[in-house]
């Protein structure tokens, strides 16, 4: 039964490492249209050097929005479970 | 904490804050941006926490509440300001103003008064996070037995 585990464990590794192996060269993903699209426009249409900042605060604004009221919302639950203790 | 910590403390925190508020200010050339900054910046309020005891800091549980609030509100405010376009719209970018310097194209280290609105949301978003996880460390300070009253 031991023997049967670790065998089942050592399949389920090598699976998962020749899938992260094989499957695809690491740095060529599988679709690159959006990639491209924003290495070469950004410095035009968001006026930044810094590939990210424009991802994070021009192309996916709203993304940075929901992940400030992320943040608010954990500081509001610790403020919230502490009030009592912390004041 | 001991002396050791105490003193140690003192002369490190304005480095933590400086470098922190530089990761901020050149968030839209250099890797990091306003959250990293702000977790930076907030990283000094844990180390004070740590040092010399969360109480002793007690008092300025209200200032990082404004600062969460101007930060979030002035985030919210720059996306409309570009509404003109679309939520979010670069409206800074080029114009010649504040932060509308041209950007030079190709590879170059970048020009520190370029980006339009992303320094300003940088700003904002850094105050927001240093704000945010500062008070979340400063209550879990005061949740915690306090030994440096």
């Amino acid at each position: 039964m031991r023997w049967l585990r670790i065998a089942a464990l050592l399949v389920v590794f090598g699976f998962l490492v020749g899938a992260a192996v094989w499957t695809r060269p690491f740095g060529a993903p599988q679709a690159m249209e959006m990639d491209e699209h924003f290495i070469e426009r950004s410095q035009e249409e968001a006026a930044a050097n810094n590939v990210v900042t424009a991802v994070l605060f021009d192309y996916r604004g709203f993304d940075t929005l929901g992940e400030a009221t992320v943040l608010f919302a954990a500081v509001v639950g610790v403020a919230l479970v502490l009030r009592r203790w912390a004041r | 904490m001991s002396v050791v910590v105490r003193t140690v403390t003192r002369l490190l925190l304005p480095a933590v804050v400086m470098f922190g508020a530089y990761v901020v200010m050149h968030g839209h050339l250099t890797p990091g941006g306003g959250f990293q900054g702000g977790a930076v910046i907030a990283s000094a309020v844990a180390l004070v926490v740590v040092a010399f005891g969360a109480r002793r800091i007690r008092r300025h549980k209200e200032t990082l509440s404004v600062l969460e609030d101007v930060g979030a509100l002035a985030f919210v405010v720059l996306a409309f300001l570009g509404i003109g376009g679309t939520f979010f719209y670069n409206s800074l970018a080029g114009t010649g103003g504040l932060f509308g310097q041209e950007v030079a194209m190709g590879a170059n280290p970048g020009a520190l008064n370029t980006g339009g609105m992303l320094p300003l949301m940088n700003w904002a978003v850094g105050l927001k996070v240093l704000a945010g996880l500062g008070s979340i460390v400063l209550l879990m300070g005061l949740l915690g037995g306090d030994d440096d009253r």
